[in-house]
């Protein structure tokens, strides 16, 4: 559908692009002083997808929020995108999302029937995760912001964070890589219009199925790969580990298009913040090409589940995921901490 | 030589910038960009084209020289 006003005209930078970069975070939460509860099992000082809450001993509250500017023009796909994105925290702790709360910022030009589709893009994903959106926020400001504040459960013991993998284990990725330097691409009018409604059905896809398949496996750890992208996240998991981890480039799915493009300098600026924060603590091999890096440190909007779990459940695990999600891979192994937290080659 | 001023532009438009520029297939071109991304992306796009770059950084500003 096509709107008035383009949405990602009115916004300054694309989804999760807009993401404030690793390294300014931690220097902003430095020194912020926290209180303890033991019922509060992740919190503040882990840098998690979602924060996460005792209730019995059968119950733990998941809470997470996610929003940002218009990453594609129509407004209905913009909010099943956002959400999407929002819910995805939930599932990488190896939660279930319940209830969530929009979070809306309208700028200057938006029509009303824009800023209807927006919230019924949003309304329809989080009702096919199984949550109900019960209420929201709406400000106005500078450019369009949409996402969610979503509550989820999980059971105690099966808490999934991202600082939890083991040597041994192999990393699974459940969605191609590429989408931040192609929707910077788009902005040139230079991807054609089926590679794009590949990566808007990618973005808009929930990581409910492959958090439905991972919870029936011996999982150690998982995250999701977004504004972070696949280093510095990777990073993150292997810091918060104690291990490092070991990449392999010829197995790391991407779409192909995105590879000709980041060689053209269609990168978007949070792939530079991402390589600032990790790059001290990634080491890339001789035969990673700079464009392969650039891949891997791409931001991904709504990107895919990263899985570590030992290496027989592994191979069973991803059969199973590639029935449903064909695009799912195996792309690297777990080791114990070596010189870098992040090996690329 | 074309000399051309993305100060101010977030990528991509430094880059469209440039591109649209080489559509002419000139010898040599100068940019001055304000941001790092802005600075690497039209390196990465110049040397796809072919051209050898050289940067120069001075108060927070990159000139880009690109020559074919």
């Amino acid at each position: 559908m096509e709107t008035e006003v383009k949405l990602t005209k009115l916004a300054s930078c694309a989804g999760c692009g807009a993401k404030v970069g690793a390294g300014t975070l931690a220097q902003l939460l430095e020194g912020f002083q926290t209180h303890q509860d033991p019922r509060l099992i992740v919190g503040y000082d882990k840098s998690d997808d979602a924060c996460v809450y005792v209730v019995d001993e059968q119950t733990a509250l998941v809470q997470t929020t996610d929003f940002f500017p218009p990453i594609v023009d129509d407004p209905f796909l913009f909010g099943q995108i956002a959400a999407a994105n929002a819910l995805s925290d939930i599932y990488a702790m190896g939660g279930e999302p319940k209830l969530a709360l929009n979070l809306l910022c309208l700028a200057e030009g938006m029509e009303r029937e824009t800023v209807q589709e927006i919230l019924r893009g949003g309304y329809a994903k989080a009702y096919e995760a199984g949550a109900i959106i019960a209420g929201g926020h709406t400000i106005q400001g500078a450019e369009p912001i949409y996402g969610l504040a979503v509550t989820g459960f999980v059971h105690p013991d099966k808490v999934l964070t991202n600082a939890a993998a083991q040597p041994g284990d192999r990393l699974l990725l459940t969605k191609p890589l590429g989408v931040g330097i192609l929707t910077t691409a788009a902005k040139a009018d230079l991807v054609e219009g089926a590679v794009l409604e590949r990566i808007y059905a990618q973005m808009a896809t929930l990581n409910k199925t492959a958090r439905d398949i991972m919870v029936r496996y011996p999982v150690h750890s998982c995250t999701d790969v977004t504004g972070f992208a696949l280093l510095g996240h990777s990073y993150e998991m292997a810091q918060g580990s104690g291990c490092s981890i070991h990449l392999d480039t010829a197995r790391i799915p991407y779409h192909p298009e995105a590879y000709e493009m980041a060689a053209m300098g269609f990168i978007p600026a949070g792939a530079y913040r991402n390589r600032t924060y990790a790059s001290a603590g990634v080491k890339a091999g001789p035969n990673v090409t700079q464009t392969m890096e650039d891949i891997c440190y791409d931001p991904q909007t709504s990107g895919g589940l990263l899985i570590a779990l030992p290496a027989e459940a592994a191979e069973a695990c991803l059969a199973e995921l590639r029935q449903a999600i064909p695009q799912a891979a195996m792309i690297g192994q777990v080791t114990k901490r070596q010189d870098y937290a992040v090996y690329l080659d | 030589m074309e000399k051309l001023d993305a100060r101010g532009l977030s990528c991509p438009e430094p880059v469209i910038m440039i591109r649209k520029a080489m559509l002419s297939g000139g010898e040599r071109y100068e940019m001055v960009v304000d941001n790092t991304a802005a600075k690497e992306n039209v390196t990465r796009y110049a040397q796809h084209q072919g051209y050898q770059v050289a940067v120069t950084a001075s108060g927070g500003e990159y000139t880009l020289t690109m020559t074919k």
